[in-house]
């Protein structure tokens, strides 16, 4: 299994180049992922998404979908792209330490 | 009597309906399907008409052709279902109470979803092909262009068919060099996936594909709107493509009548247990086929690796049982790839589609993930084999679960 050195921790990574375990996630870790990402500061509308994301892994056990995302996280569709350009679910599951959204079929 | 009602007589409920009608005991059951349409599609097929190889007549027969007697048949839109009280209100007024309830009212493209995709150019510069009129204006369309810029656009994840937009553009690759304006024509790819497919290694294959085909590749194009006036479909961050004629996927959707039951998820597909096909937190009511959120493909090979799990799932469940079956995600999709050859691939929940042969290991006749004459067979005799084997429940010779035999990683 592939890992990743992040702020002096090593932590491993599931197929896809996300954490494999979401209980190493930090704010600190996902702030480092971020960068990798091309996303040089978290502002608040980022961590409303992380947020968003993670309370939903928790509660359904799935990373949500960019309809529901916006549908209930109060940040468009608009702005959830140029917060996290390219694939926004996909590159925001990865900076909130969670698994690739499924979907992808 | 027991009440079985099964919503959606299409190709998962068809089969559906003529497994059980087959095993369950006439003295004991009452079979109710429920349908708004009398005609039966085969979709597949839609794929071959704008390229004028099928015909309307080529893919529509009569629902009643499939069903057995005895089953009490209903042609009128559902309502809703009420979950709760077991019983399903139609929009003929008609109340359907049941003991058990099988769902398989598939899904269908919303373009109302994406800004401007409806608008002026619908039918005139934008086309879809997953209806049949779509893909009959297609056809009229394409007999009397003379080339340009053909783009085709799948809006998002998931959809049904996903192998179904790479054979477009394979097909169409080889219908404008037989017309003999291959130069004049400009096929070009626009994915929201980060490939040409969904499954890594087949991608990479599929990709050098199109590649060799000299098809244009843009992947993570996220659909935002199309600016009618300057025919151009433009992503959420901005990235404009221009086109002469846009082959568009719009947003599939499940059904309505589910939203109104208030059992779907944000796209209307219902939460359904990935391997016993039981609707989520109901212990009487199976999913089957477009109409589930399964992380597998939406297509009839997949409706049809299902049917033998629910069957055995449906009378595990009504003996008093918990079901022993689990569905493996299993698929198994020949693609057309044009000058009369196909690519076939095979896969599950857990294993990609990887080159090999198949059925039977080493021998074939079918190659994996190549592109062979007796893949295209495949396809042909598929049709057949939908009308006269398939729909009726017999058996076909494809095990319901994925085999690892024959193939190489």
């Amino acid at each position: 299994m592939a890992t990743v050195e992040l702020l002096g921790k090593t932590i491993q990574l599931d197929e896809d180049g996300h954490l494999a375990n979401p209980e190493e996630w930090n704010e600190e870790i996902a702030k480092e992922i971020a960068k990798q990402e091309g996303i040089e500061e978290l502002t608040e509308k980022h961590w409303a998404v992380i947020n968003f994301l993670r309370k939903e892994f928790k509660e359904n056990g799935q990373v949500p979908s960019i309809r529901k995302l916006t549908k209930q996280s109060g940040v468009n569709t608009k702005e959830l792209y140029q917060l996290f350009p390219k694939g926004p679910a996909k590159k925001a599951a990865k900076i909130a330490g969670l698994p690739k959204p499924k979907g992808c079929v | 009597m027991k009440k079985l009602v099964i919503l959606g007589a299409g190709t998962a409920g068809t089969m559906m309906l003529n497994k059980l009608h087959n095993v369950l005991d006439k003295n004991e059951w009452q079979i109710t399907i429920v349908d708004q349409y009398e005609t039966h599609y085969y979709q597949p097929g839609f794929l071959f008409i704008p390229f004028d190889i099928y015909t309307r007549k080529d893919v529509i027969k009569p629902k009643r052709d499939f069903f057995p007697p005895g089953v009490n048949v209903i042609m009128s839109e559902i309502d809703k279902i009420e979950p709760d009280q077991n019983r399903v209100l139609l929009k003929n007024n008609q109340v359907l109470p049941y003991d058990y309830l099988i769902i398989a009212t598939g899904s269908k493209i919303r373009p109302e979803e994406t800004e401007g995709l409806k608008d002026k150019l619908w039918y005139k510069n934008i086309f879809d092909f997953y209806t049949i009129d779509g893909a009959v204006a297609l056809r009229d369309f394409f007999k009397h262009w003379e080339g340009g810029k053909m783009v085709l656009n799948i809006t998002e994840m998931p959809i049904k068919c996903p192998v179904a937009p790479l054979e477009f553009v394979f097909l169409a690759d080889w219908y404008f060099t037989e017309r003999g304006i291959r130069d004049k024509v400009d096929i070009h790819f626009v994915t929201p996936l980060p490939g040409a497919f969904t499954k890594p290694r087949a991608a990479s294959i599929l990709g050098d594909f199109l590649d060799k085909k000299n098809i244009r590749l843009t992947t993570e194009f996220n659909i935002a709107r199309v600016d009618n006036d300057n025919k151009k479909i433009i992503s959420w961050d901005e990235q404009e493509i221009p086109f002469d004629v846009l082959v568009t996927i719009p947003t599939n959707m499940g059904d309505e009548a589910i939203e109104r039951s208030g059992m779907g998820d944000e796209l209307n597909f219902i939460p359904t247990d990935k391997h016993t096909l039981m609707a989520k937190g109901f212990d009487n009511i199976f999913v089957i086929g477009d109409a589930t959120d399964l992380p597998s493909s939406k297509a009839g090979s997949v409706a049809h690796f299902e049917s033998d799990i629910l069957l055995e799932n449906f009378l595990d469940v009504t003996e008093g049982l918990q079901p022993r079956a689990k569905f493996d995600g299993h698929a198994n999709c020949y693609i057309e790839s044009g000058f009369g050859k196909g690519i076939l691939i095979d896969f599950n929940y857990d294993t990609e589609p990887l080159p090999g042969k198949f059925p039977l290991p080493g021998v074939g006749p079918f190659s994996l993930l190549e592109e062979t004459k007796m893949n295209h067979y495949g396809k042909v005799m598929f049709r057949w084999m939908y009308w006269h084997l398939l729909l009726k429940g017999q058996e076909l010779p494809i095990e319901s679960q994925m085999s690892m035999a024959g193939k190489r990683k």
